[in-house]
């Protein structure tokens, strides 16, 4: 937590003039949202569903290293584009307004361990109500990592490189333990819970299905490209986990990023909730097809302020956000990948190590916040 | 083992390859219309019929069943990129060779649908079909002598009969503001010439309404006829007031194609209709305090409208977005996030 709070120069009256000005943000693209955006949904699923049927196609002759290579890259890209630009945006219900029963938050699921239903409370309603407020959004560290200098030391985050390097590589079941609260509901008591034992065989369904389309059903169809085309599904289930992670820890670590305390966010306004999520993301910056492949994510700050906005219109709304955080004299944290996910697993290996506790006295936020 | 469960194990099969899509997400990629499939139907053409109304000829998927004259379907059509739902009569005869059907459509004014299909339709979208339904429909005997009633679009399920079937004394009376506005019109009078029809056009711009006492004097013998009445509710009230006053009431067969018409307002009577409950709401608080407070047990989530845990489906009446102001009409799939929307009159709330 940086010493001063960079929100400090703002009064009350400009936080709630910056809610309405953001609000009229949302209402315009609402009012222009139409035909071309459901022809866009509609042709990003049907590009992804003929890319994974040719790559799944390609894999039955993995054997030959070159259809190897192309299956695995195709199948890759698939997996992201299933996560990100389609299955992320659908569960946050950016398409609900379509009216398409099949192209819909309460119908979807996506190609991951953890089944939509147990993902969208988590994701939507925890992580997007509570962002970066410690101790109530567990997406800061995901509860294995000490992601802030007041966060109290233990020499258990002395491995926190170690575990999120892992976290990266199986990702999704990361997440789906991470939806489950597995750590906390693995004490004796609440094993028992029906509820968790319920979501918790949801899961286990969810990954007996992805594992044996992956790992048996798709090699054994390849017949003799048995173990390269497991190798392949492996390889692609890998890259697209550890792209997703790295999309995800680029959104709220890098540093700039702001973390909030669990008091400051009592009896917030609509105008401090925006000003919550200005100052809790960070964007990445780079080509079209870049913002494609993170689900446009890489508007994390216009996805955080509007989560229900169609995914292809946070480009045009990043111009507007952007200049507003210009006129209150806000910092908007982005930049190309690289230097982002530096940024953030910088953070991790500094905050393994026990540091001081700041010299300047940090300021009370929530008085801050509420006297601002 | 028999064929049907060899089927099914491939069936289970394909599923396991396909997981978490289903076959049939990869199949509609490429036959959309193919049996088995969601039924579904694609636009061959559109031919206007008068200057707002157009006929619409549907190639249905292969799980249509087939209509019986004078029934209506449901159809799902994409406007500006939402799923809009409306019933229209199908007039296409029942045994039409092709294969296709076709609807007629009159452009109401401020009809999203009616007017995206008579002006904006192209041939080769895809449209979501029900299966035909309604029983506005012949008898399986033919009557003797028959009478068709209509006005405006009215005359679109009667067009599918007489199609259809021919009678041996068969009379029309159909009303229309001018005679360019009537629908079919040249096709109503190819059948005049040919003798399977007489027919009466009531031009209400210069004749006015039609008196319905004046079938004493448009078709003397109306009282012995089998009648079918299609049209807007004046006229279908006045009918079956008329008829019921002659005794003949049962003779008399209506369609109606606006039953319900939704009243908009500033709160309204909510029912919950899943747990049988119903309160009053005001305009500004939101339907899921509105429910909790009555005992229903309402899913919720972040209750700012970010999460989408709170969806339900909205089964009747209106309701108003509480930040937008927007209003949301109750429509077969409609499901509305109850913690940022209020009541916008009378509505139904499945829960």
């Amino acid at each position: 937590m940086t010493a001063t709070d960079p929100t400090a120069h703002l009064t009350a009256e400009q936080i709630e003039e910056l809610g309405r000005e953001l609000d009229a943000i949302r209402d315009e693209v609402i009012a222009g949202r139409g035909e071309k955006d459901a022809a866009y949904i509609r042709k990003v699923i049907s590009a992804q569903r003929k890319l994974e049927l040719v790559s799944r196609g390609v894999l039955l002759f993995s054997i030959f290293p070159p259809a190897w290579l192309i299956g695995t890259a195709g199948l890759s890209v698939a997996k992201i584009m299933d996560n990100m630009e389609i299955g992320h945006n659908i569960l946050h219900g950016q398409w609900d307004w379509m009216r398409d029963p099949k192209i819909h938050s309460t119908t979807w699921e996506w190609d991951h361990v953890s089944p939509s239903e147990q993902w969208k409370h988590s994701h939507n309603e925890l992580h997007h109500t509570y962002t970066n407020v410690i101790g109530k959004d567990n997406d800061l560290g995901y509860g294995i990592m000490r992601v802030d200098e007041d966060q109290r030391w233990h020499p258990f985050h002395l491995g926190q490189p170690l575990w999120n390097f892992l976290n990266a590589c199986f990702f999704e079941y990361g997440i789906a333990a991470y939806d489950l609260e597995l750590g906390r509901n693995l004490s004796k008591r609440r094993r028992k819970n029906p509820e968790f034992r319920a979501r918790a065989k949801a899961v286990g369904r969810k990954i007996r299905k992805q594992v044996l389309k992956d790992y048996v059903i798709h090699p054994l169809l390849s017949g003799p490209s048995f173990l390269p085309t497991l190798a392949a599904t492996f390889t692609a289930n890998l890259v697209r986990n550890i792209w997703t992670h790295s999309v995800i820890m680029c959104g709220h670590f890098p540093e700039g990023v702001q973390v909030f305390e669990r008091r400051s966010i009592k009896g917030e306004t609509r105008g401090q909730w925006y000003l919550r999520q200005m100052m809790g993301s960070a964007n990445i910056s780079g080509s079209k097809a870049m913002h494609f492949m993170t689900g446009n994510l890489s508007h994390q700050i216009e996805h955080h302020l509007f989560p229900d906005l169609p995914s292809n219109r946070y480009a045009e709304v990043a111009v507007k956000v952007r200049a507003l955080f210009d006129k209150y004299e806000l910092e908007y944290v982005t930049g190309p990948l690289p230097k982002q996910v530096f940024s953030a697993w910088h953070k991790v290996f500094r905050l393994s190590l026990p540091n001081k506790k700041p010299k300047v006295k940090t300021p009370d936020r929530e008085r801050e916040l509420v006297a601002a | 083992m028999t064929s049907t469960a060899l089927r099914s194990r491939a069936w289970k099969l394909l599923e396991m390859v396909t997981t978490p899509l289903l076959p049939s997400d990869y199949l509609d990629l490429v036959s959309p219309l193919r049996a088995g499939a969601d039924l579904r139907g694609r636009i061959e053409a559109v031919h206007p019929e008068t200057d707002d109304a157009a006929t619409i000829v549907i190639r249905p998927g292969r799980g249509w069943r087939g209509h019986t004259a004078g029934q209506y379907v449901r159809i799902g059509v994409d406007v500006d990129g939402v799923r809009l739902w409306r019933a229209y009569s199908l007039t296409s005869p029942t045994n039409r060779q092709d294969g296709r059907v076709t609807i007629t459509v009159k452009a109401i004014p401020d009809g999203k649908v009616s007017n995206h299909l008579v002006r904006t339709a192209k041939p080769g979208t895809l449209i979501q079909l029900d299966q035909p339904t309604g029983d506005f429909v012949l008898p399986q005997v033919k009557p003797a002598k028959v009478l068709y009633l209509t006005a405006g679009s009215g005359i679109t399920p009667v067009m599918g009969m007489l199609r259809d079937i021919e009678f041996d004394d068969a009379v029309m009376v159909h009303c229309a503001p001018q005679p360019h506005d009537v629908i079919f019109r040249s096709e109503l009078h190819d059948l005049v010439a040919d003798k399977k029809l007489r027919l009466t056009e009531v031009h209400t711009d210069t004749d006015g309404m039609l008196d319905i006492a004046r079938l004493d004097e448009l078709v003397p013998d109306w009282a012995e006829r089998e009648t079918w009445a299609c049209g807007p509710a004046g006229l279908l009230d006045a009918a079956e007031e008329h008829w019921a006053a002659h005794g003949v009431r049962e003779r008399l067969h209506t369609e109606r194609f606006r039953p319900g018409i939704v009243v908009t307002g500033d709160g309204g009577e909510v029912t919950f209709s899943a747990t049988g409950k119903t309160v009053d709401a005001d305009g500004a608080t939101p339907l899921l305090d509105i429910g909790e407070e009555a005992g229903v047990l309402m899913p919720s989530g972040c209750r700012m409208g970010i999460c989408f845990g709170c969806v339900t489906p909205l089964k009747a009446g209106a309701v108003r977005d509480l930040r937008t102001g927007e209003i949301t009409e109750a429509e077969p799939g409609v499901l509305i996030q109850t913690c940022v929307s209020a009541a916008a009159g009378p509505c139904d709330i499945e829960r």
